[in-house]
């Protein structure tokens, strides 16, 4: 075959060149009319959302959740009077790419706190970057991370529990109810760990054993060879899974062991966004679940918990209620509703006004004085406990059991069950 | 579990990736035997085969009417697709190595994130046409999966028939050793090339649409079995259909036997020293041919 030079014709560049020109200024428009609408500069939120990669269910769900919540706290007159604004930047769920979207956010767009980050291996490597940039960094990621002393004094959990807490809260009743001898199966990266380490330590304390600590690498789709390695005196089969293999992981599951199967307790993180009535999850009828909010209405919630399903635009499945297929990620997503009433009590408690080091202090050291979020519309998985020292809420945790395709509560957990004593103090870190 | 029953599951997960693995590996093989263009888009149209038999199933109804509904009309709709590339990208740019690389580079990103946006982010599952457990004294085992080994292996069949045995296949084996001659001889290059990327496409979309009720679709599934089949084709030897099957029975084996002994992370890291070995030792692949 011949070759031909190929020249780029002038007008073809410039098509391409005005249409990406287009598209940047159309983008840019779009992002900021609340401000122009209300008449007062904007609280400016960075939102970093996991809109792709592994983690793009949890992503799209939490941004909805932001929606509804920034819309509830504007339509009722914003942050201390200003509108809120998001502006919400992707990052692939992609521990390179975090540091970058946190560094574009503050230097960039200029926003006066980041928020939203979900994956332990993506909040472990932006953390630092927000900490450098001296920017208050808002996590919901559940992780022990924060807790744990290990990222900074800009770097908040104030809307979800840490595993470590959930571990704890929970463990007497796995232990008293399903059996004392226990196999693992969690993702192989930072959150993982925090299941194997905290899970075994409260194994430990309760005299019970672990007898198999099974890591699985977060993009594997395929897990019959793990279920091989299960010891045939395993009680209990803990497991916790995220991503996109999770469906096969439970129907594998169901194949592997069959009716001779142990107990199996699981973290609803396995099946968030997936609806029970999937095909090959009849086998989890009978087994049990962490979950942090209800997926399904249980029917007693007060009128605070129908009003933010109603605003999320949740069914009483949890499910979306424009597609009863699209199944919300119900026990993370409350998250970041209550995380954005933490940071509207901080701004107004502290006269947070611009981002400037002397507004960063004073609204950290606010936050850093918080005890108690009641629970309430602000607040609706239930009542918080906050720890300015470790900078971490602790919360009431539910265990669930699957009966007939549904979640159904059989054990809430009080706020002291999970906590632990203080292992950092970020107050003594310097500003 | 002890010895014989472990080994026992591993082969069988061992054969089952096998079989898949040669389904997909062939098609990318085929196309680099003949085209000489390393298709990085080919674990895309194997995504798409997935997505597409779930859109078939969600529209069907009945998980029987929907796969066989999917595995008619995934492949063709890829296949379609795969043409209208051959024909606006690669053939533009005259199939030439380097350029076919960044070009299906960008076609994969494309793919992946068209995907994204009308599909979504979430892992949907589609039901399996035919559904039991296979239930061995010391654990069950899907037999859907050996199903898909069963399927496969008829497709890998019926593809190494179509290469050998018909004039198609005669056309494509003749491009492959000299294309210029081939042409000299009155063999239709371009056409040839055009079916050949067609064909590799249907069959990495066959694959999805056979994987799915095992993995469910979602728009990154591609990326692992597209660096397996590349491992797969370049241990056999790139363009050999022999080495490739060959390989992909080496490849799935090991893999289904370290990752159930030891970790699926060292079956990786083995398949990836496979790769090194088998290029310091003979740099064409096991069966490759010398290139003139």
């Amino acid at each position: 075959m011949t070759e031909h030079p190929k020249n780029l014709s002038r007008r073809r560049t410039l098509i391409s060149l005005g249409s990406l020109a287009g598209a940047t200024l159309a983008g840019s428009v779009l992002n900021s009319p609340l401000a122009l609408a209300q008449g007062k500069s904007p609280i400016r939120i960075g939102f970093q959302v996991h809109r792709t990669g592994i983690g793009a269910t949890y992503g799209r769900w939490f941004e909805r959740t932001t929606a509804a919540a920034v819309k509830m706290l504007n339509d009722k007159g914003g942050i201390g009077g200003r509108p809120i604004e998001v502006v919400a930047e992707d990052d692939g769920t992609d521990p390179k790419r975090g540091p970058e979207v946190v560094e574009k956010l503050a230097r960039q767009h200029k926003v006066d706190f980041a928020y939203g980050t979900l994956f332990s291996h993506v909040v472990i490597a932006s953390a630092p970057r927000a900490g450098e940039l001296k920017i208050p960094y808002f996590v919901v990621s559940e992780g022990y991370h924060v807790a744990s002393g290990k990222m900074n004094r800009y770097c908040f959990q104030p809307g979800i529990t840490d595993v470590r807490s959930q571990v704890t809260a929970m463990a007497s009743w796995i232990f008293g109810k399903l059996g004392k001898k226990v196999t693992m199966i969690f993702p192989d990266y930072a959150f993982g760990y925090d299941h194997r380490d905290y899970f075994s330590q409260a194994a430990e304390k309760h005299g019970a054993k672990v007898l198999e600590k099974l890591a699985i690498p977060p993009a594997e789709r395929s897990f019959t060879k793990y279920f091989a390695r299960v010891p045939a005196d395993t009680e209990v089969l803990y497991h916790v899974m995220v991503g996109p293999g999770v469906l096969t992981f439970v129907k594998e599951m169901g194949e592997h062991f069959g009716k001779k199967r142990p107990q199996i307790f699981g973290f609803i993180d396995s099946l968030e966004g997936v609806d029970m009535a999937s095909p090959g999850l009849e086998y989890l009828d009978g087994t049990y679940f962490w979950e942090a909010f209800p997926r399904y209405l249980q029917g007693k919630e007060p009128g605070y918990v129908k009003d933010y399903r109603q605003r999320v635009g949740v069914n009483d499945a949890g499910a979306s209620l424009a597609d009863p297929k699209d199944v919300s990620t119900f026990s993370h997503m409350f998250g970041c509703w209550e995380t954005l009433h933490v940071i509207k009590q901080a701004v107004e408690k502290s006269g947070y006004k611009d981002p400037t080091p002397g507004d960063y202090r004073k609204l950290i050291e606010a936050l850093e004085a918080m005890k108690e979020f009641p629970a309430g519309i602000a607040h609706p998985q239930g009542a918080k406990r906050f720890d300015g020292r470790v900078h971490q809420c602790y919360g009431q945790q539910n265990i669930s059991k699957v009966e007939g395709g549904k979640l159904k509560v059989v054990h809430t957990t009080k706020i002291e069950d999970g906590m632990y004593p203080a292992e950092a103090d970020y107050t003594k870190q310097p500003l | 579990m002890s010895f014989g029953p472990h080994l026992f599951l591993a082969l069988l997960e061992g054969t089952v990736t096998a079989f898949v693995l040669a389904l997909m590996a062939l098609g990318l093989s085929l196309v680099f035997g003949v085209m000489r263009i390393v298709n990085v888009a080919h674990g895309e149209f194997y995504m798409l085969g997935a997505v597409l038999a779930w859109a078939c199933a969600d529209a069907v109804g009945t998980p029987v009417a929907g796969f066989v509904v999917a595995m008619l009309v995934a492949p063709l709709a890829v296949g379609g697709l795969a043409l209208a590339a051959d024909r606006w990208i690669l053939r533009r740019i005259d199939y030439h190595p380097e350029s076919t690389i960044v070009a299906t580079i960008g076609m994969l990103y494309m793919l992946q994130q068209a995907v994204l946006m009308l599909y979504g982010p979430d892992a949907r599952p589609v039901a399996p046409p035919v559904y039991f457990v296979v239930q061995f004294p010391w654990f069950g085992y899907s037999g859907y999966k050996l199903v898909v080994a069963a399927a496969s292996g008829l497709l890998v069949l019926a593809t190494w028939m179509l290469v050998t045995r018909t004039r198609l296949g005669l056309y494509m084996r003749a491009a492959q050793q000299d294309l210029e001659m081939a042409q000299a001889y009155g063999v239709p290059a371009r056409r040839v090339y055009a079916l050949v990327f067609l064909l590799g496409a249907m069959l990495a979309a066959a694959a999805g649409v056979l994987i799915v009720p095992i993995e469910q679709a979602h728009y990154l599934m591609g990326l692992d079995p597209l660096l397996l089949s590349f491992i797969v084709v370049i241990i056999g030897g790139l363009g050999s259909l022999r080495g490739t099957l060959v390989a992909a029975f080496a490849v799935g084996l090991s893999d289904g036997i370290v990752s159930v002994f030891f970790s699926p992370t060292l079956a990786k890291i083995v398949a990836t020293l496979l790769v090194a070995a088998v290029l310091v030792v003979r740099p064409g692949g096991l069966f490759g041919e010398e290139r003139a």
